[in-house]
């Protein structure tokens, strides 16, 4: 699979994987090594950056992960500039993972406060990875002011129900000069797939995998549908076609035609 | 009184009328909310909290389960309470902190209180909530917002279970840390509600009702509603407990809400529940909580048995506490004759979390944290 790169780093797997929800942080660990990310998202508010042996940190401590520290549950610009500072200087790292809502039953992002604190961390030397709704003008005054790629919705978060926003992320793929997540709303490998078909540069998969009977084997279905997905996205996909046609190419020759 | 609060929601309805709702809801009823794609309204949780609903008990269980499983995944959250002080100037009939009760009255000193502190954390706790009996000088909003200056670095959420206050005051109270307020009417009975709280400021029922909004407009993080179950019918105060989240979720749609079971177990202590709630009936109005509002977190304290714990918290259940003492002092010293009510689950919070873990479950001492609101 070809290599996504965001803010010059390289990634070799497309999927991303959110490390909430999981029964134990034994199967959140195996899960994210089944699924074969480099990236992981850690809510700033789940664990204790100052403490060592903070039991969710200890167990991500392996060499292929890259943490994406998020603010989730910062309600505005000023509170995730906070969370932010707290996570670079705790973890020694200036990516970031900015998720700003208001709106505590939903978690649907504020796209006014999101591109504010977008704005003022980059000034402050971030990487930053917005979670938005998906709105293509949102994202195009993300990329203006600095954004390292953009987390749009596939759908509300935690509601499996895939990629209800389609018409919106095919606009988003066509215009975006940094690469597209899909976050939020995928529920299935197939949905997964789907976005990867559509020309997402790479996936956010949370729930779907931690409630999952087991979620280890579901992280690997995920990994898969991403490689399928993206394989077919490279290799210029057949589109749908509404009227049958033959699958061997029509022979001129025997129209008798010049 | 407020301009726009939930009085005027709550002034359209009649408790009689809403009795009599619930306990003529058919099984029709209880299927068609059970089935409905969408959101429920109000008058869909009359049927789930129905009799009508008992044969469908399954359902509901099933159901629930898997919407707390999408929406909160295999964690629960573990907080534990803090008695700051059992001074109390109000009557409640049902109380063993009420100004007639002759106990040794107390309140912490900071020491105290840093004592305390030192314990809690040391039994893996990050969630807080502290509580006091209703005392407007010996326990006013400064000896609360001078509490909370103190623990604010310890803990990564602080809750409050305290009287009613102003807005204002609260709005100090949130500069100073503090992330979410429980305030339980006790029962929506207006008129019966003067019987069980005769005397002091607890007695003025649209005072308390209204707490909920000077809350929203404080813009606190979180609101816990509750009622006192078995107090008045169980089912029309869990209706109106559900009616006002509804308004509160619409009208201050920033804030997070939870509710709290407190139920008045019959033959513990002097005071006999006049609607006794059976635990299958607990544990029916849980999963009709759950499937009538997806979001709201769901709280169930050691004032219920161990064995009824273990049984039901994965089918709706959010947060947890465990190892509480609910006297002032209580976790720091050994003699506990000062406390407000008796615990029925007295296993350390290790030996809960045990349990937790081992039925597949990881349990959660810190979602929040200091540098958010």
């Amino acid at each position: 699979m070809d290599k996504l790169i965001i803010a010059g780093r390289e990634f070799s797997s497309r999927l991303f994987l959110g490390t909430g929800k999981f029964g134990s942080n034994e199967i959140m660990k195996n899960s994210v090594i089944a699924s074969g990310t480099e990236m992981v998202t850690v809510a700033l508010k789940r664990v204790d950056v100052w403490k060592e042996e903070d039991e969710l940190l200890q167990h991500l401590h392996l060499p292929q992960i890259n943490l994406l520290p998020n603010t989730s549950g910062v309600r505005n610009a000023k509170e995730a500039v906070l969370a932010a500072q707290m996570a670079r200087e705790a973890l020694h790292t200036n990516w970031l993972k900015l998720e700003i809502h208001p709106d505590p039953r939903y978690l649907l992002p504020d796209p006014i406060e999101t591109l504010k604190a977008t704005e003022e961390l980059v000034k402050l030397g971030f990487i930053v990875l917005p979670y938005i709704n998906a709105d293509p003008v949102l994202c195009k005054k993300l990329e203006d002011v600095g954004t390292a790629a953009v987390m749009p919705l596939g759908s509300p978060i935690g509601s499996n129900n895939g990629l209800q926003t389609r018409a919106m992320l095919e606009i988003i793929i066509e215009q975006s000069n940094v690469p597209v997540i899909v976050d939020a709303g995928i529920g299935a490998p197939s949905h997964a797939a789907f976005a990867m078909e559509l020309g997402a540069d790479a996936v956010l998969v949370n729930t779907a995998i931690a409630i999952a009977g087991n979620p280890i084997v579901m992280a690997e279905a995920f990994k898969l549908a991403v490689f399928a997905g993206r394989m077919a996205y490279k290799n210029n996909l057949a589109s749908p076609i509404r009227v049958a046609m033959a699958s061997s190419p029509f022979d001129l020759s025997l129209l008798d035609i010049n | 009184m407020l301009n726009h609060s939930f009085t005027q929601i709550f002034n359209q309805f009649n408790w009689e009328e809403v009795c009599s709702r619930i306990n003529n809801s058919t099984e029709e009823d209880v299927k068609r909310a059970l089935n409905k794609s969408g959101r429920l309204i109000p008058e869909d949780f009359m049927a789930l909290i129905s009799p009508a609903a008992k044969n469908h008990l399954e359902e509901l269980i099933n159901k629930s389960y898997s919407i707390t499983r999408k929406r909160f995944g295999n964690t629960i959250q573990m907080y534990i309470p803090m008695y700051l002080s059992n001074e109390c100037n109000n009557v409640c009939t049902y109380c063993g902190f009420s100004l007639g009760n002759k106990l040794p009255r107390t309140t912490l000193t900071d020491e105290e209180i840093l004592n305390e502190v030192a314990v809690i954390k040391a039994m893996g706790y990050d969630h807080i909530l502290l509580v006091t009996g209703e005392d407007n000088q010996k326990v006013g909003i400064e000896y609360i917002a001078h509490a909370i200056e103190i623990i604010h670095l310890h803990f990564a959420h602080i809750s409050l279970e305290v009287q009613p206050m102003e807005k204002e005051e609260y709005e100090k109270l949130i500069s100073f840390g503090l992330n979410t307020v429980l305030v339980y009417q006790e029962t929506y009975h207006e008129k019966n509600y003067k019987i069980y709280h005769p005397k002091g400021r607890k007695s003025n029922f649209n005072f308390r009702l209204e707490t909920a909004d000077r809350l929203g407009e404080a813009g606190i993080h979180k609101i816990g509603l509750g009622v006192l179950l078995g107090l008045e019918d169980w089912r029309a105060d869990s209706f109106f407990t559900a009616l006002h989240l509804h308004y509160l979720n619409k009208t201050y749609w920033r804030t997070k809400y939870s509710i709290s079971f407190p139920r008045l177990r019959p033959a513990e202590g002097d005071f006999e529940p006049k609607y006794p709630m059976s635990e299958n009936e607990l544990l029916q109005l849980i999963c009709a909580f759950r499937i009538f509002d997806e979001n709201v977190e769901l709280s169930l304290s050691t004032r219920e048995s161990q064995t009824f714990r273990d049984k039901i918290f994965e089918l709706g259940i959010t947060s947890m506490s465990a190892g509480s003492k609910t006297d002032p002092g209580g976790y720091a010293s050994n003699i506990h004759a000062l406390e407000q009510f008796h615990i029925s689950d007295d296993r350390t919070s290790a030996e809960v979390a045990e349990v937790i873990r081992s039925r597949g479950f990881e349990v959660v001492w810190k979602d929040w944290d200091v540098v958010m609101q």
